[in-house]
């Protein structure tokens, strides 16, 4: 779990290092309905790619299975979407997730968040509430603002699959392309 | 119109120890009786992720032939999987819908538009490679060996009867032991 107060100065977010970090952690698979937050940054050169393999799907609660049934093939999985998203997949995140500890990682856009604002002091209600949330569902969390946190997605997804627990990584501005 | 229990003792015939078999809910209770296996997968965790689970599964074991008995309230409640899937086109994958137009873990009430829907037709339409509809076990029986023998992405509708009564331990599907042994036994596999 992370808190941090007061607002941040201005930082880079680079699409390209957080790449990095979903390759070098094995990543095979990335499940995903399009986020505005990372969409240019993160989705669009992924799709430009073979490795790893972009699913497009429907509905965000139907990656959490996709990626449950990944899992029990030992096969790495990221599911990349947006707050929204992982609001409406709340039932399959809390039964798939959590009550089968499945290491279902996900990195979500905070749609609306102001840069350098700590999610839960957003204006935006839809963003400062996915943190109490994810802190009521015994969910860990990190939030990826600048290049300097991308280094916590490596550590975050091997950790999810080494204790088969879920991880949710906060990407809290547009990354650049 | 066929029953439920006989059908699926028909496609048991046809299953091999090398499959995945993911039955939801009234058919899993009854799958798992008629054929007891530790790669049934049955914990999806949350009503209509199946099919999810089993693109997953499909993805990740291309060797193996991974087979869906969903349920018609199930499937309602994941369409969007079908259009999915057919995307995905796993020719290992092969979807059955049990479809007796009711929710009948939930009470026995109607789907809706019970009298109308057409799941062949969302599979079709979605852009399933092979699609067939069955009511005749005769026809079923014939016919099954050689749909299980389709590349995939293949989805089949049951038109079946609700069963009868069952006794639901819920601890057959969800439990800890049904989870562990079926990751023991796609490892080993």
């Amino acid at each position: 779990m992370q808190q941090e107060a007061g607002i941040r100065k201005p930082e880079v977010l680079r699409g390209s290092s957080i790449i990095a970090q979903i390759k070098a952690s094995r990543i095979e698979f990335v499940v995903s309905v399009p986020d505005i937050t990372t969409s240019g940054g993160v989705l669009r050169p992924l799709a430009e790619g073979t490795t790893p393999r972009l699913i497009r799907i429907c509905k965000e609660d139907e990656g959490v299975g996709i990626c449950a049934g990944l899992a029990y093939t030992g096969r790495r999985s990221l599911l990349l979407i947006q707050q929204t998203g992982l609001l409406d997949s709340i039932n399959a995140v809390r039964g798939v997730a959590m009550e089968y500890g499945l290491p279902i990682c996900m990195m979500v856009g905070l749609l609306e968040k102001e840069p350098g604002v700590p999610p839960m002091q957003s204006k935006r209600y839809g963003v400062r509430i996915v943190e109490p949330i994810l802190d009521a569902m015994g969910i860990a969390y990190h939030e990826i603002e600048g290049d300097v946190e991308v280094a916590k997605i490596g550590p975050a997804i091997d950790d999810a699959y080494t204790k088969s627990r879920p991880v949710v990584l906060l990407i809290g501005r547009r990354p650049l392309g | 119109m066929m029953k439920r229990d006989d059908c699926l003792r028909v496609l048991a015939r046809h299953v091999t120890d090398l499959d995945i078999v993911l039955p939801v809910y009234s058919a899993a209770f009854a799958w798992i009786d008629i054929r007891p296996h530790p790669l049934n997968y049955l914990s999806h965790g949350a009503m209509g992720l199946a099919s999810s689970h089993a693109l997953g599964l499909a993805l990740g074991r291309p060797d193996k032939r991974v087979i869906v008995l969903d349920g018609d309230g199930s499937l309602l409640m994941n369409l969007g999987s079908l259009v999915t899937i057919a995307a995905e086109a796993p020719p290992n994958l092969y979807h059955f819908v049990c479809q007796n137009g009711t929710y009948e873990a939930n009470g026995g009430h109607p789907i809706p538009g019970r009298d109308r829907v057409d799941f062949a037709g969302f599979a079709r339409s979605a852009g399933y490679r092979t699609v067939r509809e069955f009511s005749n076990l005769t026809i079923f029986e014939q016919q099954i060996g050689a749909l299980l023998s389709e590349t995939g992405p293949v989805f089949a509708d049951l038109k079946i009867v609700s069963g009868g009564p069952q006794e639901r331990d819920y601890t057959r599907l969800h439990g800890p032991r049904v989870r562990q042994a079926f990751r023991e036994a796609l490892a080993a596999s």
